[in-house]
């Protein structure tokens, strides 16, 4: 089989599209992984012990579940409970909610490594509850959280092809289905990871600039 | 005592079946500077704690200017305080503490300006130029764009004070605050206490393990010993001529140890 470039350039603006939801998928499930991640965390340290328990229990049910069941469930199941939701939401909710389970670990330990003194200096200060976390908490605790929070966001942009399973149309998607109409997968798949090693790659020195601009400084 | 501004009464305060304060009695007059001296793990610093309402109590009453700390008044009876009745009397304490909790991520102007902006919607510009005031107060103006983690202890601890100045309370309590300095930095900290002591009529409780600042500064010490207090008096009484005997052997170990008094 013979590298074919000619067929490279005809399937390029198809892959490109696909990179392009691949992309997006990415950064709206990381929105939602950090948000929801963060919400997560503050519920588990809730007062209420119920509400903490209960927590506790989604994320490690979340967790313990594979993301392409979750995927499935949200995207095949839940109108059969009367929501349907667009493949690309179905895909965003299930990646965001799958790593939000992963950010609240990265949330509750960074949170944990606030020392005491600050928290009572807040008080001490007589600031609210929620301006001590607004003002004083996660500014400290959220930058040397943005490597691991970082890695896991890459990690969920490689998870992505998974989304190709509820007619997402993206990335992988777009590979297979040029491939299959062509019979020839070496140039697509290759494109394929070749696009990902791409943007992994831009990405690790993206990290590392973010990791050095959030740097703490005590 | 009716015109007290700390009435504390018959106060317990247990972690878990171990007693720190035990029936403790006191009061403090306004303006009055106290200084709370004895040996470790007497429970002084979890008297200023509570006060701060960092620590709750077990049994007891105290009073912050008549006003129950940890009750209020609901239908003629009292109840155990809510939220905003904790953060109602806080605005009246101030506390600085012993490795001095500055707020790493803020510059030392924002250290100061956080809490009067937030707590009484003080204009950020009005709240900056009162910083600025307190920091030429406590020496510091030059350092006043410097972040907590390029001050020496000493000028950390001076900022601490001024964060807590700021707020403008009438109370003030100081929780051992040079034992984490090096010894060459201490002065420049007590300095600022005195000059604090003798220009404003805060009232100031000050735990210490420097007894020749506390017989400078204080108008009355209170000597405890496992949670209780054994001997209180002015300074000139209790340093020279103490009668009990544990204030006489806790002394006499201070002096052993090399440290005026
Ligand atoms: N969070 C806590 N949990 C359990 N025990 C505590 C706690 N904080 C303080 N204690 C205990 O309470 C007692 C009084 O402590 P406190 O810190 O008030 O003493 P102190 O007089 O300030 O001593 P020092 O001079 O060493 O600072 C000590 O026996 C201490 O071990
Ligand atoms: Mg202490």
């Amino acid at each position: 089989m013979e590298w074919d470039w000619e067929f490279v350039r005809e399937i390029m603006p198809m892959l490109l599209d696909g990179l392009r939801i691949t992309l997006l998928a990415t950064l709206l499930g990381s929105i939602l992984a950090a948000v929801a991640g963060l919400g997560f965390a503050l519920l588990r340290r809730s007062k209420s012990r119920p509400v903490a328990r209960i927590t506790g229990f989604v994320v490690e049910f979340i967790r313990g579940t594979p993301l392409l069941v979750q995927l499935y469930f949200l995207f095949y199941v839940l109108p059969e409970l009367g929501l349907l939701l667009s493949p690309l939401t179905a895909g965003v909710v299930g990646l965001g909610l799958h790593y939000a389970t992963y950010a609240s670990e990265v949330f509750r330990a960074g949170i944990d490594n606030t020392p005491r003194g600050q928290w009572e200096a807040a008080k001490a200060c007589n600031l609210t509850p929620y301006q001590t976390w607004r003002h004083v908490i996660l500014p400290q605790a959220i930058p040397p959280m943005i490597p691991a929070l970082a890695n896991y966001f890459v990690a969920m942009f490689k998870e992505t092809p998974l989304l190709s399973a509820i007619t997402v149309i993206e990335l992988m998607s777009e590979a297979r289905g040029v491939a299959n109409s062509n019979y020839r997968y070496l140039e697509p798949m290759t494109m394929v990871g070749v696009l990902f090693l791409c943007i992994s790659l831009i990405a690790v020195p993206a990290l590392h600039l973010l990791e050095r601009r959030f740097r703490p400084t005590r | 005592m009716t015109d007290a501004i700390i009435d504390i009464d018959r106060v317990t305060k247990r972690y878990g079946s171990h007693t720190v304060l035990q029936d403790l009695c006191f009061s403090v007059r306004p303006g009055e500077k106290l200084a709370l001296i004895g040996p470790s793990g007497s429970g002084k610093t979890t008297i200023l704690r509570t006060l701060m309402t960092l620590e709750t109590i077990e049994s007891g009453t105290i009073r912050i200017d008549g006003e129950p700390l940890f009750q209020m008044e609901r239908n003629g009876s009292l109840v155990p305080a809510d939220e905003a009745h904790l953060h109602r009397m806080r605005t009246r304490i101030g506390m600085v503490f012993q490795l001095f909790n500055l707020f790493p991520h803020k510059c030392v102007l924002d250290n100061v300006t956080l809490a009067p902006m937030l707590t009484k919607g003080v204009r950020k510009a009005d709240a900056e130029r009162r910083a600025m005031e307190l920091l030429d107060l406590v020496g510091l103006a030059d350092k006043a764009h410097a972040m907590p983690a390029q001050l020496s202890g000493g000028q950390k601890q001076r900022v601490a004070i001024a964060r807590a100045l700021a707020l403008q309370p009438r109370i003030m309590l100081f929780d051992e605050v040079t034992s984490a300095l090096d010894p060459e930095l201490v002065e420049e900290v007590l300095n600022v206490m005195r000059m604090l002591g003798s220009t404003t009529d805060m009232t100031m409780l000050l735990v210490t393990h420097e007894m020749s600042f506390a017989h400078d500064f204080a108008d009355r010490v209170l000597f405890f010993d496992r949670g209780r207090i054994v001997e209180e008096g002015p300074p000139d009484v209790l340093f020279t001529n103490p009668t009990h005997e544990r204030t006489q052997a806790f002394l006499k170990k201070i002096i052993a140890a090399g440290q005026r008094i």
